[in-house]
């Protein structure tokens, strides 16, 4: 996608636009072969106009130096008006909802003449009315003949709304299908394939120990929508409890919230008896939650920092890497080279960076230092995403070793076959809420992935 | 990955022989620029840089510009502070002019005697830059408002405080300069016969001046919350997962660059002039900033820097002998700070290849490409 619209450079291959080959080197280049990307946060300056959103980097000038803004309006009016997409050019863009401003950012790309649309996740932040408005809308512009590519984790919409859809998993083609001949469940078991080892855990060491009970969670974002809405669960020691659901449905904001970086309303959340919804992040941690985070690279590690300093990170209230207010070096450097050497991360020292390790390997720095500290609970969010098959069996290793050893796990993963192998009991978030509860002992890729989708909904 | 700016205020570190590089071809880029500014006015640069060497030896030189980098060394520590976790402390200049007034006000009331009424000045002067600086730790955890405005607005807020003060309440006139009383000569500190062969002293500051660098070095590279503080500049984000409150850490970090901030104006008034009046010397802060860029907030660096700027400063006067223009070193200055951070720049991409490669080659398997997250 990114190298569609210029702004990555293929390895290999090639690029056709109507039958010849195209190479492009900026994304200026891709909107002159009548590409147009609209991407999934907006774009725009929210203290303008529509119409000077528009215009903005392609101002029509009139004798060189003014701008012509009449006939900007003029041509704006008329690809609204041709396209059925209604667009008021004189609004301010902060007055506009979330739907009216993807159709400006829609219309600023045909205003460029784009003949080619990239929309990316462009229902993530429509509510669903919004999204019915947004396909009528892709309607209109394919019957006048321009071609959209649509990209999307939602199988009902893709379903509902594309003429040929491809699935792509780990960065290849997988299949081309007909959404006329394809199912929700068939495109689900497409995208989650299953050449996969199934990280098998049949052997329950589920206790009767509650470890991390939460009641009634809600999130809400600022403007007051809910983003976890009334969630309630318990995990007990032993007991890896899966939470499925397509992304962006809730589940980085429960995470958030359950660690004490987000803001939320809970009836009640303890750890092993005690009530920590008022507990500080670090308190949190030190009273042993562990938290693999979903991007690593943004919570997980301090990336030009040495590996025995990312050790610290997050422990820095305890032993081996604090004495007092002091940094105990030398037990924080020992430590790491006992993570090194368990965990099998591939470095040639501890006092390198943390970016100059592979994705795997800084995952497995991470595992080893949020397993250590004997941990109540482990969040792991996205635990293997963007490692080698190798790093991700390790990884998975680990898990069940400390999940036999009594430790509680809320695994959170987009992949169907991880969640279902490894959770000893798995929910279904859609939309911030649990929808259904799933026994993993008896379900299949395909069904889950309906559940997820809200395909299964009523059947 | 780091950003532009993270290099550009240092927390970004450097490895090696080059760290050292960079200031170093910044320092000779300076040099040949400043020359064809000489050479385009009609001047002789050879003779104006041995003029500006042979001046800046002669001991008593020497001595005065130790006396001048104490105070830039001082302010420019302040200014790391900030810089390691991501603030821009402009104010570090406003928060000294006050911390300088209300200290000099104090001292000169001599409400204690000798050694007493010393420490009484030093501790007020901290107290008063922390509570200064504060407010635009708590402005920006408050309500948002970005740091950088904050200060530079409290500056001009400070000079103001300042002369209302020292017109209305601690101000007594010397002839024509308006001034604080005077701190009585039991509580002035004693200069130190440093450097022989000249009856110049240096300022007694000198000795807080390194016990401050070496704080410095040890707060932020030994204690956890100098792990916080540095965690907090290199990812915010990482910071928060990891539990660290920035909001606390944005008002513990503003507090200390402020009272470091006002120790800054110390060697001054109680080493030199022992009153706050119209002479008192301003820029001070910036001066700081300037420093703390060229030494990347290592201590070390920090003070070769303020001795480097000591040296131009002070040495400048000799090049009127040669009927060249003293600002030209203000030309100078200026070019060694532009053409340092570009030199940072080029040294750090070099290393972040050299280190990559390094790590592949000794795992002696190709690095694989970065995963979904990246």
């Amino acid at each position: 996608m990114k190298i569609l619209y210029g702004m990555q450079r293929p390895d290999e291959g090639e690029i056709r636009i109507n039958g010849s080959a195209a190479g492009f080197h900026t994304p200026a280049d891709a909107i002159a072969a009548g590409i147009g990307m609209v991407h999934q946060h907006f774009m725009l300056a929210d203290n303008l106009t529509v119409l000077e959103n528009v215009v903005l980097g392609s101002e029509p000038r009139r004798g060189g130096i003014a701008l012509d803004f009449a006939a900007a309006r003029s041509r704006i009016k008329e690809i609204s008006d041709a396209y059925g997409l209604g667009i008021q050019p004189d609004v301010a863009v902060e007055d506009l909802g979330v739907g009216d401003r993807q159709r400006v950012e829609i219309l600023k790309v045909l205003y460029r003449g784009a003949r080619i649309l990239i929309l990316d996740e462009p229902t993530a932040v429509l509510v669903p009315h919004e999204v019915d408005e947004l396909f009528d809308n892709l309607r209109g512009l394919v019957s006048q003949g321009l071609t959209i590519l649509f990209i999307s984790h939602k199988l009902d919409e893709v379903l509902r709304v594309a003429d040929a859809i491809t699935v792509i998993r780990r960065g290849t083609t997988v299949a081309t299908v007909d959404p006329k001949e394809v199912t929700a469940r068939r495109l689900a078991e497409l995208m989650v394939g299953s050449e996969l080892p199934s990280p098998e855990t049949r052997e329950s060491t589920v206790t009767d120990v509650v470890a991390l009970s939460v009641r009634d969670l809600t999130v809400r974002t600022p403007d007051g929508r809910a983003v976890v809405d009334g969630v309630s669960f318990d995990i007990h020691k032993g007991e890896v409890l899966g939470i499925a659901g397509v992304e962006g449905n809730g589940q980085a904001e429960l995470v958030e919230a359950i660690m004490g970086m987000r803001p939320c309303t809970v009836a009640s959340m303890t750890l092993d008896g005690t009530d920590i919804a008022s507990w500080s992040t670090l308190r949190r941690r030190a009273d042993g939650i562990g938290y693999i985070p979903e991007d690593r690279h943004r919570h997980g590690l301090l990336l030009e920092s040495p590996l025995w300093e990312n050790r610290i990170l997050g422990h820095q209230t305890r032993r081996p890497n604090i004495k007092g207010i002091w940094i105990d070096r030398a037990g924080a450097r020992a430590d790491t080279r006992r993570i090194v050497e368990e965990y099998d991360v591939r470095t040639p020292g501890i006092d390198v960076d943390a970016a100059a390790l592979s994705g795997g390997n800084q995952q497995k720095l991470i595992v080893g230092r949020e397993m250590s500290g004997d941990p109540v609970l482990l969040i792991a969010s996205h635990p293997t995403r963007g490692v080698d098959v190798g790093a991700q069996a390790a990884i998975w290793d680990h898990l069940r070793t400390a999940r036999a050893a009594g430790l509680a796990v809320l695994l959170i993963s987009a992949d169907l076959d991880e969640l279902i192998g490894l959770s000893d009991s798995l929910k279904v978030i859609l939309r911030g809420r649990i929808v259904a509860d799933v026994d993993p002992a008896n379900v299949t890729p395909e069904q889950l992935g309906s559940a997820m989708t809200g395909a299964g909904e009523g059947a | 990955m780091s950003s532009f700016l993270d290099r550009v205020f240092g927390r970004v570190k450097l490895g090696g022989w080059l760290a050292v590089a960079a200031p170093l071809i910044a320092v000779v880029f300076a040099v040949l620029i400043t020359s064809a500014v000489l050479l385009a006015a009609g001047k002789a640069p050879v003779e104006a840089f041995t003029t500006l060497a042979d001046y800046g030896t002669q001991p008593r030189t020497m001595a005065l510009i130790l006396n001048t980098s104490i105070g830039y060394y001082i302010s420019a520590l302040a200014v790391a502070i900030g810089f390691r976790m991501n603030l821009f402390n402009i104010g570090v200049d406003g928060q000294y002019r006050l911390a300088a007034v209300v200290a000099a006000g104090l001292g000169g009331a001599a409400v204690l005697p000798g050694v007493l009424n010393i420490i009484l000045v030093v501790v007020c002067a901290m107290v008063v830059g922390a509570l200064w600086a504060a407010i635009a730790g708590v402005l920006k955890v408050r309500r948002g408002v970005s740091e950088v405005i904050s200060t530079i607005m409290l500056n001009a807020i400070a000079t103001g405080i300042g002369s209302w003060l020292v017109s209305n309440y601690f101000g007594v006139l010397t002839g024509n300069d308006l001034g604080t009383r005077p701190i009585p000569d039991d509580a002035h500190v004693p200069g130190i016969p440093l450097i022989a062969g000249t009856s110049q002293l240096v300022n007694g500051f000198l000795v807080l001046a390194v016990v401050l660098g070496i704080a410095y070095w040890v707060v932020l590279n030994r204690t956890r919350f100098g792990f916080d503080l540095r965690a907090t500049g290199k990812s915010e984000s990482a910071a928060v997962a990891s539990g660290i409150s920035v909001k606390k850490m944005v008002v513990a970090t503003m507090i200390m660059s402020g009272a470091v901030a006002g120790l800054s104006g110390m060697p001054e008034l109680l080493g030199q002039s022992y009153k706050y009046s119209n002479n008192f010397p301003t820029g001070l802060g910036f001066t700081g900033i300037a420093i703390a860029l060229l030494g990347r907030n290592n201590p070390v660096g920090m003070a070769i820097g303020a001795l480097l700027w000591g040296f131009l400063d002070s040495s400048s006067d000799a090049l009127q002998l040669l009927d060249i223009s003293k600002e030209i070193v203000s030309i100078m200055q200026g070019v060694i700070v532009l053409s340092v951070i570009v030199a940072y720049e080029l040294v750090h991409r070099y290393r972040v290849v050299a280190e990559q490669r390094r790590v592949s080659r000794q795992l002696a398997a190709p690095s694989e490409p970065e995963g979904a997250a990246a």
